[in-house]
């Protein structure tokens, strides 16, 4: 089973504060900021405290994430600094090409080269947010064997489309759609786009809903108090739980009378259900639900 | 020394006067109440008098007497500067005042001391700078820190003797019917106040509102009142509600409103009839309004909210989600309109809530209670009066009480505030003990007191996350470091009284 | 022995964090700090800025700090942001920094 990444917690990297209680508020990934978050002049301090926070801080089991500059302003040191802090995935932001990835894979392995780690340890991920990035994801999301998954930037994205961020959701839906695609046909995660009005919780309610019935791993978050709201939407139900249970116990049967064929009530289950039963499942241990 | 119940090593003179903490309830001995003298009022006597300066020469006040004060304007209070500032005028020392609080505009308190004309307090708490300066030692008797049910058993039992309350009225007739919800500082419940009036020799009501006769509705009555002073003005309106109205957006305290909250609705005291207490601040606010949600999903009502009543718990007696609110202080304006409107918000005196010493305090009937803390040590024992410093700069307030009475009573705090621990091995000073601490809930978690065995069942199968004390403690001082110990001196500047008038702890100076 | 060329300064006076001001001088090393956690931390946060001196072989300095509760971990980083600033330089050497940054 993949690791779940229903929530990706955006944290500016120059605040010593938030990179403390970062850990506090249950998000699956937290994305340190080097880039939009901080002012050029801090460049090199928010660097700085990002390191050693992740040199201090305990983030258990919690997937860390750095938004890095890019390469030619500050990037280069921003992955020297990364990797020596021990980060799991640099996320290479503002990606047009296949190229982008590939110039930062080279840098990772220069440095995991340089201090004798093991070549791959490091993951990468997208995000795209522009015309020619979704137009260009699927060669994105296969750029570099590094590459844990792509998310979109919805801010950059709707202005360079000539328009701006709806309720509903319209403008993105290409977008989603084809990043989405591209995410599943390379086997890796697909990472929706903040919702930026922290009070609206009716409004991240919707837009959780809406990408989660996409198909989206989860969705990038601003503000702590959306973790629990957009959890919650991809908790799954009971009667859900109890079918996936149902399947379980089914294949458990299947393995001891050493059959090939799951069968419930006397029902075929094919491979896709037995998949989305695993996955129901491992969603309701992540939210804390009883499985047993 | 003499070690009391909690190991606080008590200095042998203090020990002998006050008696040392042993317990909660081993202290809660049958009394006499305290007499006062009663100067009568006769027909056709005028109780208006044109100044406090006037005032003060009728009463009589001469030096070593002790005056009282109440704080409900908090820190929007005119009043105890101005009698203070009269008295130090007028050449009298060696007072002691004995305020239900003292706040930080109360300032100018320090400048009396140093000249000789303050020399004993007694206060639920001591605010930055005057805290600051007791802590220095300005002071030669130590103040005198007594937690709200803890004042008015001293006052009833008569270890406080009041020769004159200076009484602050939100409105007032020429007789002396007092009320605190009409007038321009409306401040609400005078259930401090109330105590005062009715076991002080003599009863000076200062108000800026003069109504005509008859007052009502009366929380203080003409009967209790000598002297009648109208000024400009007696508390700043803003002032009462500062600090304690704040809605926070800080994700921190918000989660540990959270599971506050959850721990709350995940107990079995979560029915039809509950009855709670939040007090102020961001987090507990937060809490009543997650129970709020809550209240509304599962159709639940409670009977009654107490202490100190804000806004939010008005709008739950309007929104028909608690039958009654019983209200000792308000600490914002709408909660004092609330008060003076609705008669299912009713008012109560500091006795009816939290004495130890009544006849039975509303406290006893509480089912959970959500405090505050400046630090909670790994036995349980609460802080709320000194920094990690050793700083005086909190208030003892109903912690105590509220802690012995009620079923569950649950202590919100972050584990670590900037870079000082708030779970620590000991606390600075103790003024809760461990015994009356049921739950501590911070950000990484909810400690149970292992005493505690019928909630740790209760809690077995609960989703919120639970932790020992000892792990709280353990992360945060991983966060922080270790603390240097703090350098005091040989200076009691500090009694802490346990509710039940034993000591507590002390506080040296620093 | 190395020297600063320039007076630098880093951080914020924000909660948690610490804003410090380094300025050479010809006297050796002077530390004057403000710390709202003095009594329990003053002396461990000058011993540790001491040794971050130490470590670019720095002692011609006057320090100047606001501390307002900021952890080991980011009182060291705003030092060495400010040393790096005070040096001139912006070549940061990790590989160094990551030996003595625990």
């Amino acid at each position: 089973m993949d690791r779940l990444r229903r929530t990706m917690m955006f944290v500016p990297g120059a605040n010593p504060a938030m990179l403390r209680d970062a850990i506090l508020y249950g998000a699956d990934s937290i994305m340190f900021d080097l880039e939009d978050a901080v002012s050029m002049k801090e460049k090199d301090s928010a660097r700085m405290l990002v390191y050693s926070a992740l040199k201090t801080f305990d983030y258990h089991s919690v997937e860390t994430v750095v938004r890095i500059n890019e390469l030619n302003s500050g990037g280069k040191q921003d992955i020297e600094a990364m990797i020596l802090g021990g980060i799991n995935v640099i996320r290479l932001p503002k990606t047009e090409t296949a190229e982008d990835i590939k110039a930062v894979d080279a840098t990772i392995t220069e440095v995991e080269t340089r201090y004798q780690l093991p070549i791959g340890t490091t993951k990468m991920m997208a995000a795209i947010e522009s015309a020619e990035g979704v137009l260009n994801a699927r060669e994105i999301a296969t750029a570099s064997n590094r590459m844990i998954g792509i998310a979109l930037g919805a801010e950059d994205y709707v202005t360079s489309q000539k328009t701006r961020r709806y309720p509903d959701g319209q403008e993105l839906f290409f977008a989603r759609n084809y990043i989405l695609h591209a995410a599943r046909a390379a086997g890796i995660a697909a990472i929706d786009t903040v919702y930026s009005d922290v009070d609206n919780e009716a409004g991240l309610k919707r837009e959780a809903a809406l990408i989660k019935q996409l198909g989206f791993d989860g969705k990038s978050v601003i503000n702590p108090r959306q973790i629990p709201i957009i959890n919650a939407i991809y908790a799954p139900t009971e009667s859900e739980i109890q079918n996936a249970k149902e399947v379980l116990a089914a294949i458990q049967e299947a393995e001891a009378k050493g059959s090939g064929v799951i069968a419930i009530n006397g029902k075929m289950v094919d491979k896709p259900i037995v998949e989305r039963a695993y996955r129901v499942l491992a969603m309701a241990k992540a939210a804390n639900m009883e499985v047993e | 020394m003499v070690v009391n119940k909690v190991g606080r090593e008590i200095p042998k003179q203090y020990a002998d006067q006050y008696g040392v903490y042993a317990g909660e309830e081993a202290n809660l001995a049958d009394y006499q109440l305290a007499t006062k003298q009663v100067h009568p009022v006769k027909p056709r006597d005028n109780k208006q008098l044109a100044s406090i300066h006037d005032a003060i020469v009728q009463t009589g006040l001469k030096d070593g007497m002790t005056i009282s004060f109440h704080h409900h304007f908090r820190e929007g209070d005119y009043v105890m500067n101005m009698v203070l500032a009269e008295i130090a005028r007028m050449g009298i020392k060696n007072i002691s005042i004995a305020p239900s609080s003292i706040a930080n505009v109360h300032a100018p308190l320090i400048d009396y001391i140093k000249q000789g004309v303050v020399t004993n307090i007694t206060s639920s708490g001591l605010r930055d700078k005057v805290g600051a300066a007791i802590s220095e030692g300005i002071l030669a008797n130590p103040v005198v820190i007594r937690s709200h049910g803890g004042r008015a058993r001293a006052i009833v039992r008569g270890d406080i003797h009041i020769d004159v309350a200076f009484l602050g009225a939100p409105s007032s007739d020429e007789y002396g019917n007092v009320n605190g919800t009409k007038g321009k500082a409306t401040c609400g419940s005078l259930g401090y106040a109330m105590v005062d009036a009715q076991y002080a020799d003599q009863v000076v009501v200062i108000t800026d509102s003069l109504v005509p006769y008859p007052n009502t509705p009366i929380s203080i009555p003409q009967t209790l009142v000598d002297y009648v002073v109208v000024v400009d003005a007696i508390g700043d309106p803003e002032g009462i509600a500062k600090g304690a109205t704040r809605f926070t957006k800080n994700p921190k305290e918000l989660l540990i409103a959270e599971y506050a909250a959850k721990m709350i609705t995940g107990s079995a005291y979560f029915k039809n009839g509950f009855s709670f207490q939040t007090g102020t601040g961001g987090a507990a606010l937060a809490v009543t309004r997650f129970l709020k949600e809550a209240m509304i999903e599962n159709n639940i009502k409670a009977s009654f909210v107490l202490g100190g009543i804000t806004n939010a718990m008005a709008d739950l007696l309007t929104d028909g989600l608690v039958e009654k609110i019983i209200d000792v202080q308000d600490f914002d304006h709408p909660s004092a309109i609330s008060l003076g409107n609705n008669p299912d918000h009713y008012e109560i005196d500091a006795n009816m809530y939290a004495s130890p010493l009544s006849k039975g305090a509303v406290i006893n009937q509480l089912d959970v209670a959500i405090l505050s803390a400046l630090e909670v040590d790994t036995d349980f024992n609460v802080n709320v009066i000194t920094g990690s410093d050793g700083v005086l700069r909190g208030a003892s307030g109903g912690h105590s009480d509220t802690s012995a009475a009620c079923k569950m009573s649950m202590v919100i705090a972050p584990v670590v505030r900037g870079r000082i621990p708030t779970i620590v091995d000991q606390v600075t000073t103790v003024v809760t003990p461990g015994s009356s601490v049921d739950v501590v809930v911070t950000e990484l978690g909810v400690a149970i007191n292992p005493q505690r065995t019928d909630l740790i069942d209760m809690f077995k199968a609960s989703r919120i996350p639970q932790v020992t004390i000892e792990e709280l403690k353990t992360k945060a001082y991983q966060i922080t470091g270790e603390p240097a110990p703090i350098q005091y001196g040989d200076q009691t500047v500090a009694l802490i009284e346990y509710r039940d008038g034993t000591l507590i702890d002390v506080v040296k100076n620093v | 022995m190395m020297e600063l060329k320039q007076i630098a300064t880093a951080g914020t006076m924000e909660s948690s964090d610490l804003m410090i001001t380094l300025s050479p001088n010809e006297t050796g090393l002077v530390i004057d700090l403000q710390s709202n956690v003095e009594k329990q931390f003053g002396q461990h946060i000058r011993a540790l800025i001491t040794e971050m001196l130490t470590k670019f072989d720095l002692t011609n300095v006057t320090v100047s700090a606001v501390d307002k509760g900021a952890l080991d971990c980011t009182i060291k980083a705003r030092t060495v942001v400010a040393i790096y600033r005070g040096l001139g330089k912006t070549d940061y050497d990790w590989k160094e920094i990551n030996a003595w940054i625990a």
